[in-house]
């Protein structure tokens, strides 16, 4: 009986938006390929380069292990430098780009832009220009990495000032602290461990970047890739990156562990 | 009490060490003589920018490099995507019946992740001559360890009721796939994948050092001919870039989730 | 239709799901089975479909053993079996349409489900599955849009336009208020009654069991305890069903169950 009466099946939504999204990405990838000379048969052409290359990277030459462990260390030492410096650096940006701390806007914004600024320069250029500024040597490598970590670790660390529980604040402002007492008190108890930890994974990423400021002459075993590779010893290549995955992964693991039992 | 302290001095004493033994250890720091001068000059390179360079007639201008840069990361991170989703599900626990069928996945996207995109830019060129398609194939190849790795952590989260849903209407895997588990992270995937194209845009910009393409070449080029006007220009140019694609890519992935 | 010949299910820690099930289930019937959480009821239900695997005995669906198949004689005799869930396990970002299409997937070759294109017929049977259970201008909206008791419709539609014969449900009221409730078991019946369609339900309101049922099977710790039609399930025969936990050494021998061959 009702269904005589049944209303009409009601018409599919319009989908030309999706057909335009997916059009716009299609040009836009196409475009690039044109515009980089993306050529997927040179590809296949070059993959009998790659597998050559592979082949004379096996076996590493293990004897160059003592030849690279001083540039090594080095690599190390400028990402605890280079994160210490920046971690410093960002303490009082963060506090000022933290608008319960700050509360000022003409305090915050000012504060986040710079961080902001500092955050599209990737490190590799940050140190080329370093390099051009102080020369070739580690301490290049280090002020690269201090402007990276200093905005990484502000922008981590005010995201957490701002999270923090208000109610030890407003007892601080209840009791008549001043500004600074009040931060030491109210703000620094809460943020001690994100802080922390952001320094430690901000090391990790470091390590890292630390390992390739060599090729733009910014010290530690970076240098070595070109080296290697324009002399054509590729096995000695190997050597240098297996060395750089074995180091990465061991703090890897050790910053890890301190951040689980620790924090 | 006695106990938690001794643990404090141990680990500040660790600390200690670890920074006795990175500083002794570096050289002092001597700087050029030069260096004052040449800040001042990279400062007010940025502020007189060498306005000409932006756009050149002939050839090799700060707008090509930058649309050069953006093309290697667009590029790059389609082909993250494109191997990255496969392996996405290869390295996803629960799309198996044993755990630990996942761990060979899982174990080859940490690798890829560590090693260094400018190393694997460094040796594709090798493979297929220096400029920007070596860079779109070290992008691409690097990306696919943290993309795939955050696509398989989204479909490891994911309800799997719909999944079962689909088993039961005799859907194959693949179908199932396809209607029960694609439409449910897609948003995410494509979220992720906007994330690791903002990072590719600050990659592709270093490639450039190692002949790979993008703007890097000119801004290398520019600083050893200390050509600083030129250096500010482009500085200010890979700033407003990735300004702009940045706030372009939050906006977008803020309207997806 | 279906038929469990001495099923049997031990888990891998040695607990037993299913105790030899024996069942016969008519087509049309509209079976409901009722019984302790714990008691087996959805491993029995998800037996029928092989969502569980058992480790003894055989299940037979319309002649087929499902037990016995795999691959593409698995997925067919699935095929013709819907599933209802509790928590109604749609895929909530896609549209309502699009979910009830989803039950047509198996009648399709990989290729061209890929591509997600469905013949005319498909979408014309879907649009109608969601007008039989009264959401027929829902068709466009998304699925988390629409309330529990109206989710719960949409997977029934799915299950009609999988023309399936067997519509298994475990607990398809579990989530839902009293009123919800009504609409959906009343959904349920209606379909049972106009297609003749084969419905296997657990439930754990034993009111309700009564109201709908044509047959009430009693589980109780991976056995069967009570099988009769609705109007022979007494006070008594629930008792026995749920007992009191002293009473439960007494399981092996049912008092008020009457076993059907």
């Amino acid at each position: 009986m009702k269904t005589s009466t049944l209303p009409p099946i009601p018409k599919p939504p319009s989908r030309i938006k999706s057909y335009l999204t997916f059009a716009l990405i299609v040009l836009l990838l196409w475009s690039s390929g044109v515009k980089t000379g993306a050529d997927f048969l040179k590809l296949a052409d070059g993959l009998p380069n790659i597998g050559r290359l592979l082949g004379e990277m096996v076996p590493p030459d293990w004897s160059y292990f003592s030849k690279i462990t001083d540039a090594m260390w080095e690599t190390i030492r400028m990402a605890v430098a280079g994160t210490t410096f920046g971690a410093a650096l960002a303490i009082p940006i963060a506090l000022l780009s933290a608008r319960n701390v700050a509360r000022s806007p003409f305090l915050y914004y000012p504060a986040r832009f710079i961080l902001n600024l500092v955050r599209t320069v990737p490190d590799l250029l940050l140190a080329a220009v370093f390099v051009a500024i102080f020369g070739i040597g580690p301490w290049a490598g280090i002020f690269a990495l201090t402007l990276f970590s200093f905005g990484l670790i502000a922008k981590l660390t005010y995201e957490s000032v701002e999270a923090i529980d208000p109610g030890p604040l407003e007892a601080m402002t209840a009791v008549g602290a001043n500004k600074l007492q009040w931060i030491h008190f109210g703000v620094v108890p809460q943020v001690t461990g994100p802080f922390v930890s952001y320094f430690l994974y901000t090391f990790e990423v470091n390590v890292r970047a630390a390992a390739v400021l060599g090729l733009v002459g910014a010290g530690g075993i970076g240098l070595f890739y070109e080296r290697t590779l324009g002399l054509l010893k590729y096995d000695k290549t190997s050597s240098i990156i297996l060395f750089t995955l074995a180091v990465v992964l061991i703090i890897d693991f050790i910053t890890v562990k301190v951040r689980e039992k620790w924090l | 009490m006695n106990r938690t302290r001794s643990r404090t001095w141990l680990a500040l004493a660790v600390v200690a060490a670890v920074y006795v033994w990175a500083f002794y250890g570096l050289p002092a720091a001597s700087f050029k003589e030069t260096a004052g001068e040449v800040t001042g000059n990279i400062v007010s390179g940025l502020f007189h920018p060498d306005w000409d360079f932006v756009y050149l007639p002939d050839g090799e201008d700060l707008l090509r490099g930058l649309l050069d840069t953006l093309a290697i990361a667009a590029l790059g991170t389609f082909v993250s995507a494109v191997i990255g989703v496969p392996l996405a599900f290869l390295a996803a626990s629960n799309q198996f019946k044993r755990k630990w069928y996942s761990w060979p996945g899982k174990a080859a996207l940490s690798f890829l992740r560590t090693f260094p995109e400018i190393v694997m830019a460094l040796l594709f060129i090798v493979a297929v001559g220096p400029g920007a398609f070596a860079g779109v194939l070290a992008l691409g190849l690097h990306s696919v360890g943290m993309l795939s790795k955050l696509y398989s952590e989204s479909i490891e989260n994911m309800e799997t009721g719909a999944m079962e849903a689909l088993t039961a209407t005799g859907a194959n895997r693949i179908q199932t796939i396809r209607f029960a588990v694609i439409p449910q992270i897609l948003p995410e995937f494509l979220s992720y994948t906007l994330y690791r194209f903002e990072i590719n845009v600050r990659s592709a910009a270093i490639l450039g050092a190692i002949g790979a393409g993008g703007i890097g070449t000119p801004l290398i080029f520019a600083l050893s001919t200390r050509n600083w006007d030129r250096v500010g220009i482009i500085l200010l140019g890979i700033i407003v870039t990735v300004t702009i694609i940045d706030a372009i890519s939050g906006y977008l992935r803020k309207k997806l989730v | 239709m279906i038929k469990f010949n001495n099923v049997s299910k031990t888990y891998a820690n040695g607990t037993r799901g299913l105790n030899r099930v024996n069942l016969t289930i008519a087509p049309g019937e509209f079976v409901v089975i009722v019984g302790l959480s714990g008691a087996g009821k959805s491993t029995l239900l998800r037996s029928i479909n092989r969502l569980h695997e058992i480790t003894e005995g055989e299940i037979l669906v319309d002649g087929k053993s499902i037990t016995a198949a795999s691959g593409e004689k698995l997925r067919r005799i699935r095929r013709d079996i819907g599933m209802i869930f509790q928590n109604f396990n749609l895929v909530k970002r896609s549209s309502v349409l699009r979910n009830v299409l989803s039950g047509r997937v198996g009648y399709h070759s990989t290729m061209r489900t890929l591509l997600g294109l469905f013949p005319k017929e498909d979408v014309e049977l879907a649009h109608q599955a969601l007008r039989r259970v009264n959401l027929g201008e829902k068709a466009y909206v998304r699925a988390d849009q629409l309330s529990g008791g109206q989710q719960q419709r949409v997977s029934i539609a799915r299950a009609l336009a999988q023309e399936a014969k067997i519509i298994l449900a475990d607990e398809p009221v579990a989530s839902l208020d009293p009123l919800t409730t009504r609409q959906v078991m009343d959904d349920l019946r209606r379909i049972n009654r106009e297609s003749g369609i084969t419905m296997v339900v657990n439930l754990h309101d034993v009111e309700l069991a009564r109201e709908y049922a044509t047959r009430i099977i009693g589980m109780r710790v991976g056995s069967v305890v009570f099988d009769g039609p609705a109007e022979t399930a007494t006070d008594e025969a629930f008792a026995g069903i749920y007992g009191s936990a002293a009473e439960s050494e007494t399981r092996d021998t049912p008092m008020n169950a009457r076993i059907h061959a």
